[in-house]
């Protein structure tokens, strides 16, 4: 249990900790969603990482093998990665539309815009 | 006829799901309302024979695909989530036929389809995640009812909802994948996704901190979805600026469906003898929900749009609810589960008549509806008695939680909290009385003079819900009863 | 661009192979890597590049757009629709095993179909988002 042979954690706490901070500390709406990727992308690794077993094949039983990778988190993963899509291609189009309402993607000048709109 | 009774779960989710597809195929927007209207109605039916039959024969199992679990997907539904599935489908069915004019009234004729498109994914979501036993198959439904939700909030009206949906999309976002961190070390510690079975290896685990760690993100993930005190930032602008049938749905479903995913992992899966004796889970939650319930409220008090402020009172109300669940016993719980269906069908009441203001107004802040209990009467009165039932006035739903609420206090001996929840109700009576005062005590407001009431379609299903939150203030056999049984499966599973 | 015929020539001639290859990995996918979702996203791939050489307008002609929402929708049936069938053959929701005289058939069967619905819809919605996407700019562009 050194640190070393757990190395496909560290980055995935360094991705989930990456992401998670540009979606905080960035103002562009387009990087926040970047940043969200990044952020989605680090549990992507966070499952397939355990279900590969080092000399292990597909999980087609053949003869000869002996040892398969667990294939489960990769389908679960692979609905993630399909939400994924679907988030993003839905955050792009709200930016797009905020774009075209607004004529800024700067988080500060929209909140500005509408904070003179109320008064 | 007996055979597809059987398959009653699958279809509970499947019949919503399969109509969404159909009204972007047919792309009419008279057959996209009579489709939801339809189809919102079976699921109810369907709902309430689960539920009765979960009454008689106890809890079914139903394999999807015939793949038994714990290795295929299981939808399990028992005393808790047929009483949540009765709650979403009804709110649903009111919601729906109710549509028609208010979204007319709202949107570009040519979105109106698709809105009703995403209300079917949005119910296909929520009822997925609420019959599904399988916890990886709950993500998938969240995002499903989640994606739909943020496209119904940027169709609003004006361009702060697009501001609105974004940054629910974002929250949200970040809310589900904490949940998946949480379920996927829980995966990797136990090997199973299936809720009864996680339950069952979960026991044997020796090595704790990775639970604490799935424990922890579960929470913060889920408490982001169902608006945990200071995690609610997304929820008053996606209420405010949502079209009015999206926020009356909402407010009184999909917030709701969250705590009971909430409950299930605290009480099911984890059970609370090791969470809540080992950790300050409870504290913690106490806390929260008081600092909620107080600030929220006060809040409320403070805002000049009619929706905002009944929206920042929803992040109050669901604090009675994890109020509830902190406390932990069978009272407190009781409360909680009762709450889900007293403040559904209350909050739903409030946003369909808000609905019919806004359609007759056009804006619903207050300096526009002085005098509106005279040109609207039974939209004002609906408004006056729902109020009534959020502070909790004996007689109507809403006191039933508070007394319920009140016992399992004095049951753990905290006898300040109960002043806390008798304060908290106060301020709601102050934050009720600001729209008596605008509605009945003011010079009528010369731009809404000519505007009479709602169409009769929206009033009526809006009173549909008025009433059944005065109905359930006196009748509590369907309500406190369902509760009590689900509350007692709870901490029998955590025994 | 458009009018580079080099390009012209070369995508015309392309296209027909990115469309086969697409078939190949959507029936291959029973026995190897492939499947629907893959093979929609090299369909609508492919449509796109015809999109960047040839215009979008011209596009918009060849793939309607009410086709496209068409498949976005028509796939979730086919794929909801294995299902029902499923639970009318007298087994349960997206029971494979029922939908052929033996299990092993059915299972052929069934995630055949489902697969097909996956592309359908998966192509549909690639090409659903680049359409509004690509739209939108060109409007402002033009206005």
């Amino acid at each position: 249990m050194s640190l070393a042979s757990h190395y496909s954690y560290w980055v995935t706490i360094f991705l989930m900790i990456a992401g998670l901070f540009i979606v905080i500390a960035r103002g562009n709406l387009v990087k926040k969603l970047v940043g969200l990727g990044i952020f989605q992308t680090s549990v992507y690794l966070l499952y397939i990482a355990p279900g590969k077993l080092i000399g292990g094949t597909a999980p087609i039983i053949a003869s000869g093998f002996r040892a398969y990778s667990n294939p489960l988190p990769h389908v679960l993963i692979l609905t993630a990665i399909v939400v994924g899509v679907a988030t993003l291609a839905l955050g792009l189009a709200i930016v797009v539309r905020i774009r075209e309402a607004y004529g800024t993607i700067e988080e500060v000048e929209i909140l500005e815009q509408d904070r003179r709109e109320e008064a | 006829m007996s055979g597809l009774l059987d398959h009653l779960p699958a279809l509970q989710v499947v019949l919503p799901l399969i109509s969404a597809p159909l009204i972007v195929l047919v792309r009419r927007q008279r057959f996209a309302w009579l489709l939801t209207v339809a189809v919102s109605w079976i699921s109810l039916a369907i709902a309430i024979a689960l539920f009765v039959k979960v009454g008689q024969t106890g809890v079914i199992s139903y394999a999807i695909g015939s793949w038994p679990p714990p290795w295929g997907i299981e939808y399990r539904v028992d005393a808790l989530n047929a009483y949540v599935l009765v709650l979403v489908s009804l709110v649903a069915a009111v919601v729906a036929p109710y549509a028609r004019i208010s979204i007319a009234a709202e949107l570009p004729r040519e979105q109106e389809y698709l809105l009703f498109a995403m209300f079917c994914l949005c119910l296909t979501g929520l009822l997925g995640i609420t019959i599904t036993g399988d916890v990886f198959n709950v993500f998938v439904f969240l995002e499903i009812s989640s994606l739909s939700t943020y496209v119904m909030i940027a169709l609003g009206q004006r361009r702060k909802a697009l501001v609105a949906a974004y940054q629910y999309l974002v929250m949200g976002t970040i809310g589900a994948t904490f949940y998946v961190i949480g379920i996927g070390l829980l995966y990797l510690m136990t090997g199973t996704l299936n809720i009864a079975d996680l339950a069952e290896r979960l026991r044997d685990v020796k090595e704790i901190r990775p639970l604490l760690a799935a424990y922890a993100f579960i929470t913060v993930g889920i408490g982001l979805k169902l608006a945990l005190f200071p995690l609610h930032q997304w929820l008053p602008n996606a209420y405010t600026f949502a079209p009015s049938m999206v926020t009356a749905f909402l407010s009184a479903t999909a917030t709701k469906v969250s705590v009971y995913v909430l409950l299930r992992f605290y009480f099911t899966v984890f059970g609370a003898s090791i969470l809540f004796e080992g950790l300050p889970t409870a504290d913690v939650l106490l806390a929260l929900s008081v600092a909620g319930m107080v600030t929220a409220s006060l809040v409320a008090v403070f805002q000049d749009d009619l929706k905002r402020m009944f929206a920042y009172s929803s992040v109050s109300q669901i604090a009675y609810i994890t109020l509830g669940i902190s406390l932990a016993n069978e009272a407190g719980l009781t409360a909680s589960i009762v709450h889900l269906l007293n403040h559904g069908i209350t909050k739903g009441a409030i946003f369909l008549l808000i609905g019919g203001i806004a359609l007759r107004c056009g804006v619903v802040s207050f300096d526009r509806l002085r005098g509106i209990g005279q040109r609207m009467p039974l939209t004002s009165f609906g408004l006056v008695i729902s109020g009534l039932s959020l502070i909790g006035i004996p007689g109507t739903a809403g006191f039933v939680t508070k007394w319920y609420l009140v016992v399992a206090a004095i049951d753990r001996g905290y006898w300040w909290l109960v002043a806390v929840i008798v304060g908290s109700s106060l301020i709601a009576v102050a934050y009720v009385w600001r729209f008596v005062e605008v509605a009945y005590l003011s010079e009528p407001d010369e731009r809404s003079v000519k505007r009479g009431e709602a169409p009769a379609s929206m009033l009526g299903f809006a009173w549909v819900l008025v009433i059944g939150s005065l109905y359930f203030g006196f009748d509590t056999s369907f309500s406190v009863g369902g509760a009590r049984e689900a509350a007692a499966l709870l901490l029998g599973g955590a025994r | 661009m458009r009018r580079d015929i080099v390009l012209r020539v070369i995508a015309k001639i392309l296209i027909p192979f990115m469309l086969l290859f697409a078939l190949y990995v959507q029936f291959h996918g029973d026995f190897g890597p492939g499947g629907g979702f893959q093979a929609g996203v090299i369909i609508a791939a492919s449509i796109v590049f015809y999109a960047i050489i040839f215009g979008l307008p011209a596009t918009r002609q060849l793939v309607p757009e009410w086709i496209v929402e068409s498949m976005v929708a028509s796939g979730v049936l086919i794929y909801a629709g294995v299902g029902l069938v499923g639970i009318l053959l007298g087994g349960n929701y997206l029971d494979y095993f029922v939908l052929d005289h033996d299990p092993v058939h059915g299972e052929h069967r069934g995630i055949f179909w489902v697969e097909v619905g996956v592309a359908v819809t998966v192509s549909g919605v690639m090409l659903k988002i680049f359409y509004m996407f690509a739209g939108r700019r060109r409007d402002e562009d033009n206005g």
